[in-house]
């Protein structure tokens, strides 16, 4: 499945929100999108991979870039990732010691504040 | 398919080296694997990582050095293993000196987004090995499914 990247504004936060494959072909468009938001001055960021089918190295490398974007920029990132199958390659990489994988997008980012 | 069936054959497939195809093989390789029903649908989805991020290194290697060819794949079942090939026409590379990432709390372990794909290679199948040379590589993975 192709990826789709779809944006919206929650509280004070910007959601991308993604579908599909984040693999070597998708990651591109989520990488396009995250400098983008970067680019605007946003201060948290939320990626949700609920609709995440597939990710590999190329999709972790996507949102290990988009942290250090963001921290550049003293933003914050927040990941919503319910999905135990793709929750699993975040913890075979050790990358889940170093984002919060949230189970839900109200655990993110809970209503009336954007933390 | 009944618990006694053992499938034994192979599947081979040529694919352009571009990344539109790592859906395609992992569809391909992934649904082959799980024809073995001894193999649980966890290690199926390790088979379809594997093999996706064998080939995603075979289409980096073959744009490095402009190689249009195709990467040829394949996925045998036999006895009890499934071994996936994946045969690029790269410039090969030394699978010994691939560098070992930052720890991963560490502010430079940020500056890496990639490197991660041998490592997961050699995490998620029984046996991971690679041939490199100025032809290209071969890396073979082996997932063993029953009682050995």
């Amino acid at each position: 499945m192709q990826l789709d990247v779809h944006r919206y504004p929650r509280d004070t936060c910007v959601v991308l929100a993604v579908l599909g494959d984040l693999d070597l072909a998708g990651a591109p468009r989520l990488r396009q999108a995250v400098v983008s938001e970067t680019a605007t001055g946003i201060r948290h960021l939320v990626l949700d991979l609920t609709a995440v089918d597939f990710i590999d190295s190329t999709g972790l490398g996507v949102v290990v870039g988009a942290l250090r974007r963001l921290r550049a920029h003293d933003a914050e990132l927040s990941l919503v990732c319910p999905e135990p199958r793709i929750r699993r390659v975040f913890e075979i990489c050790d990358l889940d010691r170093v984002f919060t994988l949230h189970a839900t997008l109200d655990d993110a980012v809970p209503a009336g504040g954007s933390q | 398919m009944s618990s006694a069936s053992r499938p034994v054959g192979s599947v081979e497939i040529a694919v352009p080296p571009t990344p539109e195809y790592l859906q395609v093989v992992r569809a391909i390789v992934g649904a082959t694997a799980a024809l073995d029903d001894r193999l649980q649908p966890g290690r199926v989805a390790d088979v379809r990582l594997v093999v996706s991020e064998a080939v995603t290194n075979a289409i980096r290697a073959q744009a490095t050095a402009g190689v249009a060819a195709a990467i040829d794949v394949r996925c045998d079942l036999v006895g009890d293993r499934i071994i996936v090939e994946v045969a690029d026409h790269g410039p090969g590379f030394d699978p010994s000196a691939v560098p070992d990432l930052p720890e991963v709390e560490t502010p430079e372990r940020l500056r890496h987004e990639s490197g991660l794909g041998v490592s997961l290679m050699h995490q998620l199948a029984d046996s991971a090995q690679f041939e490199s040379g100025p032809g290209g590589t071969i890396v073979k993975l082996t997932f063993v499914v029953g009682d050995a």
